[in-house]
C-alpha cells in the first residue's frame, strides 16, 4: 500500500518503486539492489562496491531521513549487515512490507534538481535547477511544459544563471550537458507515458565526475 | 474560431455602421463615430440613432433595418446590452460580418450579465457574425484608415499588431507609437474576449501581410494549453512581444514536492514563453521598444556588436549594458582596426567601442559606419553621439546672434550633417541586413533634432538611451537564436 498524500487524491510510490518507474524512460539513476535481510544486503554491496549508503524502503515509507531511516559511508561488510540490522528494526508494524536498498555512496560537489510537477493552468511541467541546501533560497530553475524536445532541454540548462556550477569546479570536469538534456527529456517522457502521474522529483542528482545522477526519487501518481 | 474572412472584415471593412450614435459628445456612440469620421476612413459610414437625429453630419436611421443591405461589413455597436441580440440579428440580415462591441454590461457585470454574455456568443456563431468584446474600447486598422475605437490616439501606420485584453494599454502602445513614429498596422482591444481572446488575434496577425511583429498584452489565461498552442502557432511564424500583468500574484503554491515549490506561476509562464518563441517582455515601455525594433531592424545573423560614439563615455556604459546580455562586444579585428585607421586620427580608441574621438571631418562618420557595417565579424551597430551639432546649432538659431556670424550656414550645415549620418545608418542597416540601432536621448529631448529625424524619417525607432537600445537587441537576438536552434 503506497504512502497516500495528506492534501491531495494522490500516493506517493515507495523509492525503490518512483526509480522503476523513471528508469524506464532513462532517466539516471544510481544503480542500487533491494535486500530482504542482513546477509542479502552485505551481497549487494560487495556486488556495488564499497562504501555503499543503505535506506530502508517500503510503500509507506517517504521521510526517511526525518526518522533517521539512511545510512550513509559504509565502508565494509560488517558496517553494512550492522546498518541493515539496525534499519530493519527501526520499522514499525505501520511500515508495512519494507527492504533494505543498497546503493553505491556517490561523491560530487554539486547538486542538481530537476522535476515534474503539474501546474494548475498549463499542465504537467519539467523542471531542472540548482540542487543542494540552497536550492530553494537560490531559486535557480529553469521550467518547460511536458512534452519537451532536445533543444528545449538544452534551453532549460543554459538558462540557469549559476553557470559556473556547471562549467569545470573544484577539479571536477564540467557537468555532461547532454547527460543532463537525456534526464530531462527522460522525465518528459515518463510523464507523457503515465497519464496518472502527478509529481516527480529527483532530489539530488549528484554530479559525479560530470555525470549527473539522481540518488533519491520521488513519484506521486494519481490515486 | 473565427475565420480570416470575418477578421477581415473587422480590420478592412467595406463600410462602416455604428450603432446607437449619439448627438451628445460625452458618450461612446458619439465619440466612436467621430474617431471614424476624423481619421480618413474612405469606405461608407452609417449610423443608428433612435430619433434619426443627424450626428456629426452624418443623417442617421433609427434601426439597423433601414442601411442598405451588403454596405457595411462591420457594425461598431455601442447600445445597451439588453439590446444588443436584434442588433446582431438586424446586423446579418444586412451582410454585416463583423461587430465590435463597447456596451458594457455583459461578463464584467456578475452572473446575469456572464448568461448574457453567453448568450449572444452563442447567436453569433449561428449568424456567423464576428463579435469582438464586449465591454472593449476599439479596433484600429491603419491600412484601411480606421479608426473605430471610443479613445485616442489614431497612430502612425506601421507594420506592429497590437492585440491587448485591456484596451488602456492598445492606448499606451498607440501613444508611444504617436511619440516615436513607429507605425501600428492593426490594433484591438480583446474587452471581455467573449467570442474571440488575444491569441486568436495572434492568430491573424501572422498570416496578415500588413503586420510584422505581434505586440500583446494579457492578464487572465482560462486555458493554458491552448493559449500555449496557439501562441506557439503565431510565434512560429513572427515574433511576438508579450506582457503579462499580475506576474507577481500567485507566488509559491502550496506543494508536496520540491519541484512544485520552486516552479511558481510566474516561472512556469516565463518557461512556456521562452518554449514557444515568445519574446516576454516585463514592462509596457519595454514591449514597445522591442515590438518596435522588430518592426524595423533586420533580425541579427550573430550576437557581435560594435558600438560606434563620437564620446568616450557613452561607449563604456553600452559595453557594460552589453556585458549583462547575451549579447557579445566585438573584440575587434586588426584588419578593421587597419581600416578605421586611414579614415581616423591616431588618438581614436583602436577598440570597441569605437571612439571617434572628435576626429570627424565632413565624410568620417558614413565611412566609418561603412567600413564597420561591412566587415563580416560585425553582426550589429549601436550608434551613439549623434545630432550634438545640430543641438548646438538649435541654441544657436534660438539666441540673439542669429542668423548673423555665419550662423545660418553654419546651423544648416550640421543639421544636413546629422541628418545624413542617421540617414545612412538606416540605409547601411537595409543593405546589409544587419541592425543598426542609434541611441539619443536627444529622441525624447527635441524630437525634431536633426539626428533624430534622419532615424525616424528612415522609419526606424531611435532609442531615448544605450541601454534601451541594447535590451532590444538582445531580446532580437534572443529569437535569432530560438529560430536557428530550430530551424538552422
Amino acid at each position: 500500500m503506497p504512502t497516500p498524500s495528506p492534501d491531495s487524491g494522490s500516493i506517493t510510490l515507495s523509492e525503490a518503486d518512483s526509480k522503476a518507474l523513471l528508469g524506464r524512460f532513462g532517466v539516471p539513476l544510481a544503480e542500487e539492489r533491494l535486500a530482504r535481510d542482513p546477509d542479502d544486503a552485505v551481497v549487494a554491496a560487495d556486488e556495488l562496491g564499497y562504501p555503499v549508503v543503505a535506506k530502508l524502503n517500503g510503500d509507506l515509507i517517504a521521510h526517511k531521513t526525518e526518522r533517521g531511516l539512511v545510512r550513509l559511508h559504509l565502508g565494509d561488510a560488517d558496517s553494512v549487515r550492522a546498518a541493515a540490522r539496525e534499519l530493519l528494526s527501526a520499522a514499525t508494524p505501520a511500515d508495512g512490507d519494507v527492504q533494505v536498498l543498497v546503493a553505491p555512496m556517490l561523491r560530487g560537489n554539486r547538486e542538481l534538481i530537476a522535476g515534474l510537477s503539474e501546474d494548475p493552468q498549463f499542465g504537467m511541467t519539467v523542471m531542472v535547477g540548482i540542487g543542494g541546501i540552497f536550492a530553494e533560497a537560490l531559486a535557480d530553475v529553469a521550467i518547460r511544459l511536458v512534452p519537451i524536445e532536445r533543444v528545449d532541454a538544452d534551453e532549460m540548462i543554459d538558462e540557469l544563471r549559476t553557470q559556473a556550477l556547471l562549467g569545470p569546479f573544484r577539479g571536477e570536469p564540467p557537468v555532461d550537458r547532454e547527460r543532463l538534456a537525456e534526464a530531462l527529456l527522460g522525465l518528459s517522457r515518463a510523464a507523457t507515458a503515465t497519464p496518472e502521474l502527478v509529481s516527480a522529483d529527483l532530489n539530488p542528482l549528484i554530479v559525479v565526475a560530470g555525470v549527473p545522477i539522481a540518488v533519491d526519487a520521488l513519484v506521486e501518481v494519481r490515486a | 474560431m473565427a475565420t480570416t474572412e470575418q477578421f477581415r472584415a473587422l480590420f478592412d471593412p467595406q463600410g462602416v455602421v455604428v450603432v446607437g450614435a449619439s448627438t451628445h459628445p460625452g458618450k461612446f456612440g458619439f465619440v466612436a463615430l467621430h474617431n471614424i469620421l476624423a481619421n480618413g476612413y474612405a469606405g461608407r459610414v452609417f449610423a443608428t440613432n433612435r430619433e434619426a437625429a443627424p450626428v456629426l453630419g452624418v443623417d442617421t436611421v433609427p434601426s439597423l433595418d433601414d442601411i442598405p443591405a451588403g454596405e457595411a461589413e462591420l457594425a461598431f455597436v455601442c447600445t445597451p446590452a439588453a439590446t444588443n441580440a436584434d442588433v446582431l440579428r438586424a446586423a446579418a440580415d444586412k451582410g454585416i460580418r463583423a461587430a465590435f462591441l463597447a456596451s458594457a454590461g455583459y461578463g464584467e457585470a456578475g452572473e446575469e450579465g456572464r448568461r448574457a454574455q453567453d448568450e449572444l456568443v452563442a447567436l453569433a456563431e449561428s449568424l456567423g457574425i464576428l463579435v469582438v468584446g464586449p465591454n472593449g474600447q476599439g479596433v484600429v486598422s491603419t491600412p484601411s484608415s480606421l479608426c473605430a475605437q471610443i479613445v485616442a490616439p489614431y497612430p502612425p501606420a506601421g507594420r506592429i499588431g497590437v492585440a491587448s485584453q485591456s484596451g488602456n494599454f492598445v492606448s499606451s502602445f498607440m501613444n508611444y507609437a504617436c511619440a516615436t513614429g513607429v507605425g501600428i498596422s492593426r490594433a484591438v482591444s480583446a474587452g471581455n474576449a467573449a467570442m474571440v481572446g488575444v491569441t486568436d488575434f495572434l492568430g491573424f496577425y501572422a498570416e496578415d501581410p500588413e503586420t510584422d511583429v505581434a505586440l500583446a498584452y494579457v492578464e487572465g489565461i482560462v486555458d493554458g494549453r491552448r493559449f500555449f498552442r496557439e501562441i506557439s502557432a503565431a510565434a512560429e511564424r513572427m515574433p511576438v512581444v508579450l506582457v503579462k500583468g499580475g506576474a507577481t500574484t500567485g507566488g509559491q503554491r502550496a506543494a508536496a514536492s520540491h519541484t512544485g515549490s520552486l516552479a511558481t506561476d510566474d516561472r512556469v509562464f516565463d518557461g512556456m514563453c521562452r518554449q514557444a518563441g515568445v519574446i516576454r517582455a516585463h514592462s509596457i515601455s519595454e514591449a514597445f521598444d522591442v515590438a518596435a525594433t522588430f518592426a524595423t531592424q533586420p533580425a541579427p545573423r550573430g550576437n557581435r556588436v560594435a558600438v560606434v560614439t563620437t564620446a568616450g563615455g557613452w561607449g563604456v556604459v553600452t559595453a557594460d549594458a552589453i556585458a549583462g546580455t547575451d549579447l557579445e562586444l566585438l573584440a575587434i579585428p586588426d584588419d578593421l582596426i587597419a581600416a578605421l585607421d586611414v579614415e581616423l586620427p591616431p588618438r581614436w580608441s583602436r577598440n570597441n567601442p569605437i571612439d571617434l574621438a572628435g576626429g570627424e571631418t565632413k565624410d568620417t562618420i558614413p565611412a566609418v559606419l561603412a567600413i564597420v557595417a561591412r566587415h563580416p565579424d560585425v553582426d550589429a551597430i549601436v550608434l551613439l553621439g549623434m545630432g550634438i551639432q545640430s543641438n548646438q546649432g538649435r541654441m544657436e538659431s534660438d539666441g540673439p546672434f542669429f542668423p548673423e556670424w555665419g550662423l545660418d550656414r553654419i546651423t544648416a550645415f550640421h543639421d544636413r550633417q546629422d541628418h545624413r549620418y542617421t540617414t545612412v545608418a538606416a540605409e547601411l542597416s537595409d543593405e546589409l541586413g544587419k541592425p543598426v540601432l542609434v541611441a539619443t536621448e536627444l529622441a525624447v529631448t527635441f524630437p525634431d533634432n536633426a539626428a533624430v529625424r534622419g532615424t525616424v524619417d528612415a522609419g526606424r525607432l531611435c532609442y531615448p538611451s544605450s541601454d534601451r537600445a541594447v535590451s532590444s537587441l538582445a531580446r532580437m537576438w534572443e529569437r535569432a537564436r530560438w529560430q536557428a536552434r530550430r530551424h538552422g
